[in-house]
């Protein structure tokens, strides 16, 4: 009786909180629609309004997505009292606590040892994903499409059901503690994304061009290296990003296959960043690290924008 | 250089079959055209011949020797695409030389023969250009030059024209003509669905409908003695017309057909059918005009480009002696 | 006409598909082989031990022993007739655990496509500057969980934190909250990060969806005067409805396995410990690793039901068939 009651009001609070955020929503759903797409009709002054909505929504998107790693640099840039005082606007420019993280080696190891490990893995993983994508996307042969399932739903595995398993052989293959643990395992999400989305990409490409090659005499493997890769690369590029981003942000096996400072990646040494005194959390020197972390990716991400777009929506929904 | 057979060639996706057994024999040099509506198989004819598909039961053979289980590439055939499918990243030249490269041909020999090709087609001046740097009309002409260059004994031309616009379809249709003329011995086989095509450069047309062979002949036969209404209906430009019912009756036939140049028109009541005009087009050279005299569709009958005839005027339409095509229920001709 | 080299030999040879057939097989191969050996086999594995007593002395000489159900549920008499419940699924931590995957899943997915939704509508709508709006966006998608976790910890210290200085400064609180450590606003504290970190997933996708409807239906639909909103209930979410759901499924399996983001940010909060996070902590804290795997094998069975509710409802087109 209980457990009705109380699932009840699970329900019933569930529904409450989504009727209010849509009760929110929705206002700013007709504001940025009316603004946009209502043309010209309307008053002057009512126009003005929508207007000047939604560009305060688009003020506030901008300001809540970017304000947080600004936070983050313009603490890190403070050190001693000035960290502790809160201040929305820079006023110090100390780069102490970069000096602090960049002198750290084990620190500079972790960055080694996240781009060792995260380009191996992309390495291999795209190495593989070409000629299984090309036996996907072009040759019709029965369980193709079992097998497409079965690789779709193995890069949504939870890591969580893999990592004892995973544990037992890391130690039985004597790779605990060393990079090649990290490259074995991120290989279990990273190769199933990898094919998954060549393959949507090669689905794509032109089927006379390849019949030509074929009429040319080109064997299946000539038809890959030299007539998609070329044409490809702009997708492996892609691929190779956002598998790179999956593999140098990954953390669970990282933090269970490692155990010395000196094997860490990036995101573990910085989840695990101790201070001087074991009381205190060292924010400064955090905040630099996220930071030095961080910049490369967010470059990355903007330069290659529309193109990660494509991959990202490639590998989730694109049917 | 080639002469192929078809014994009982049958094609199937799954459950459905698409090629419902063909026998076709295309002599050696011959210039064969597949012609046919949307749908009638005859571009999956064309892929069994060159080895792109596969062929579910049946025979193939080039010169006597069995062509089922052998790769396109050793075939010794070449293929023109309808969207050309040149390799996007190669330079004109690279794309001539990619198949013979692939065969191991030495330096000179593969430049001997893209120059060979290229002066051909005068593509000479495109050698180091990219596809993506040709309008429409040079990029089929080198799609031509790279079949040309694999010096094939059986050309196989997919549509090769319908994405260019008119005016070079012509052009391109008469270089495609005049390279039948210099190679021979080659023999081409050639798909469209355009029926002028098919008679301007057949040597033989042969005409599909749903998976199966309608008529094989030259485009006089087939334009003079249709062995069905279907290929009597799609071979000519007007179409032929065809009456059935109490129109062709008189005639102690199901069907009747005649063709626009071979109606006389006459004064009103004078000819074999009348009725009033209700349209016409005038070409300059001739006059088409459409009267509608009872049956589901007008019937068009030729006159002078420089006659005229009023819409609405009623006119009588008398068939030329000898000209008329008979044909059964079952659209078969009857003698 | 000169030699002929491609019409050498007809040999009767293979045909091209079975060429193909047989390439096909060594292209997939060597991924197969990878996957059996670091997805399948410890899958396998885990399951395995989630049915032995397994421990830290145990499970590296192979000395365990099977244990049958008994991780998951056991039934042991007492000495007076009595009997008491043992294992997973009659312990009230991982019913806890399960209560937050579930209350953090539905909560956070719930946010971010209604959020999602008002990003992609703003990225789709026409305006100067739409590409800086986009590359901001992009910007909390593109930091690691880690780092995010890191500089919301810092936003939301008690003390020093800027989130409890705005908020103090509006006056809507009056005393600085301890966001990550209170039982009752960690869970508020977890959403908030995830939220922000995600939606621009969530808006890339539905606005992927929404391109796809046709501008020219807008322009029709403007000219016969409808009202926007109008439009949008009518016409554009009926449209964009598939692609939605595909994201809320797909978004759901990744919130359901969360594990980064409450291990860094409110470390062993009782109120937002989830089935990934305990059963770490068994497996890799604790040594408990038969007890460990039995939870992560509970939680594989859930995901794999979305899974299969993901591929049926997205109907993911897997061979590329689907128009011919």
């Amino acid at each position: 009786m209980t457990v009705i009651v109380a699932s009840f009001w699970v329900l019933v609070k569930f529904v409450a909180f989504v009727a209010v955020t849509t009760a929110i929503a929705v206002p700013l759903y007709h504001t940025v629609l009316v603004a946009t797409e209502g043309g010209g009709s309307g008053r002057r002054l009512s126009a003005f309004l929508w207007r000047a909505g939604f560009w305060a929504i688009v003020v506030v998107i901008v300001l809540v997505s970017v304000f947080p790693f600004y936070y983050a640099i313009l603490s890190s840039l403070e050190s001693g009292t000035a960290l502790f005082r809160v201040n929305y606007l820079p006023e110090a420019f100390d780069l102490s606590n970069y000096r602090q993280v960049l002198t750290t080696s084990s620190f500079l190891h972790s960055i080694w040892n996240s781009v060792l490990i995260a380009t191996i893995t992309v390495v291999a993983a795209l190495t593989l994903a070409v000629t299984a994508s090309y036996a996907l996307a072009r040759v019709r042969f029965r369980g193709r499409g079992l097998l497409l399932m079965t690789i779709l739903a193995v890069s949504m595995f939870p890591q969580i059901a893999v990592l004892s398993g995973l544990y037992e052989l890391v130690n039985w293959l004597g790779l605990y503690n060393t990079p090649w643990a990290l490259v074995l395992s991120y290989t279990i999400f990273t190769l199933p994304f990898t094919v998954w989305v060549l393959t949507t990409f090669m689905r794509d490409l032109p089927v006379e061009i390849e019949e030509a090659a074929i009429v040319d005499g080109a064997s299946p493997w000539v038809i890959i290296t030299r007539v998609f890769m070329p044409l490809l690369w702009p997708a492996l590029v892609t691929t190779g990003l956002l598998a790179f981003i999956g593999a140098w942000n990954e953390f669970l096996f990282a933090l269970t296959f490692t155990i010395s400072e000196n094997q860490r990646t990036v995101p573990v040494a910085i989840a695990l960043f101790s201070g001087a005194s074991v009381q205190e959390i060292p924010w400064g020197p955090i905040m630099a690290a996220s930071v030095v972390v961080t910049l490369p990716l967010i470059a990355l991400v903007l330069v290659f924008q529309r193109k990660i777009v494509a991959g990202l929506t490639a590998g989730g929904v694109k049917g | 250089m080639a002469r192929i057979e078809l014994k009982n060639v049958k094609k199937s996706f799954g459950a459905v079959e698409v090629i419902k057994g063909v026998d076709l024999t295309i002599e050696k040099g011959e210039f064969m055209v597949f012609v046919g509506p949307s749908g009638c198989g005859k571009s999956t004819l064309l892929r069994l011949v060159s080895g792109l598909e596969t062929i579910t039961s049946g025979e193939l053979s080039f010169d006597g020797q069995r062509m089922n289980d052998v790769l396109p590439s050793r075939r010794g055939i070449a293929m023109v695409f309808q969207s050309y499918a040149l390799y996007p990243h190669m330079t004109v030249r690279e794309n001539m030389e990619f198949g013979m490269k692939l065969a191991g041909s030495t330096r000179e020999h593969l430049r001997a023969r893209v120059d060979q090709a290229a002066g051909l087609l005068q593509i000479e001046h495109l050698l180091d250009r990219l596809p993506r740097q040709l309008s429409g009309g040079q990029r089929q002409r080198v799609a031509i030059g790279r079949a040309i260059t694999r010096d094939p004994r059986v050309f196989l031309f997919d549509e090769p024209l319908s994405n260019l616009d008119a005016a070079l379809r012509v052009t391109m249709r008469i270089e495609i003509a005049k390279l039948h003329h210099d190679m021979q011995d080659v023999t081409m086989i050639y798909v469209t669905h355009d029926q002028v095509e098919a008679m301007t450069l057949a040597d033989r047309i042969c005409v599909l409908r749903d998976g199966q062979v309608m008529q094989v002949g030259t485009p006089a036969e087939l334009y003079e003695k249709p062995n069905s209404t279907f290929v009597a209906g799609f071979i000519g430009s007007p179409k032929m017309n065809l009456l059935e019912g109490a129109l062709a009756a008189p005639h102690g036939a199901h069907t009747v057909g005649i063709r626009s140049e071979h109606l006389d028109v006459v004064a009103d009541g004078d000819g074999e059918w009348s009725g009033p005009v209700v349209h016409s087009e005038n070409l300059g050279s001739d006059n088409y005009i459409f009267v509608d005299v009872g049956s589901e569709e007008p019937v068009v009958a030729r006159i002078g480009g420089e006659e005229h005839v009023r819409l609405g005027t009623r006119v009588g339409l008398r068939p030329q002696p000898g000209r008329m095509h008979r044909f059964d229920a079952g659209g078969q001709p009857l003698a | 006409m000169s030699s002929h080299p491609a019409a050498v030999q007809a040999r009767a040879g293979i045909s091209l598909q079975q060429q193909r057939a047989r390439a096909a097989f060594w292209f997939l191969a060597p991924m197969l082989v990878m996957l059996a050996f670091v997805a399948a086999w410890p899958l396998l594995r885990s399951i395995t031990l989630s049915f032995s007593n397994a421990s830290a002395d145990t499970i590296f000489n192979g000395n365990w022993d099977w244990a049958g159900w008994k991780n998951y549920v056991e039934a042991r008499p007492r000495a007076d007739g009595s009997i008491r419940w043992r294992g997973v699924l009659v312990d009230p931590k991982w019913w806890n655990a399960v209560w937050n995957t579930v209350r953090f899943s539905v909560m956070s997915v719930a946010l971010e496509t209604i959020l999602g939704l008002l990003v992609a509508l703003v990225l789709n709508a026409e305006f100067r500057g739409r590409a800086l709006v986009r590359a901001a966006v992009l910007v909390p998608w593109a930091i690691p969980t880690i780092v995010s976790a890191k500089m919301w910890g810092w936003m939301l210290n008690d003390q020093y934190g800027i989130i409890n200085d705005m908020l103090l400064q509006l006056h809507l609180i009056a005393q600085p909250i301890a966001w990550t450590a209170r039982p009752d606003t960690a869970m508020i504290a977890v959403l908030i990060v995830d939220v922000w970190k995600t939606t621009p997933f969530m808006a890339l996708l539905i606005l992927a969806g929404l391109q796809m409807v046709p501008r020219d239906m807008y322009e029709a639909a403007r000219l016969d005067g409808i009202h926007p909103m109008r439009v949008f209930w009518r016409v554009t979410l009926p449209l964009v409805r598939p692609a939605i759901m595909v994201a809320v499924i797909f978004r759901l399996l990744d919130a359901l396995r969360i594990f980064d983001l409450i291990y860094v940010l409110t470390p062993r909060s009782e109120g937002t410990i989830t089935m990934s996070v305990i059963s770490f902590q068994n497996i890799r804290e604790f040594g408990k690793y038969a007890e460990g795997s039995a939870q992560s094998s509970i939680l594989f069975l859930i995901i794999a039901v979305f899974v299969v509710l993901y591929i049926w409802v997205g109907k993911v087109n897997l061979t590329g068939e689907g128009g011919r």
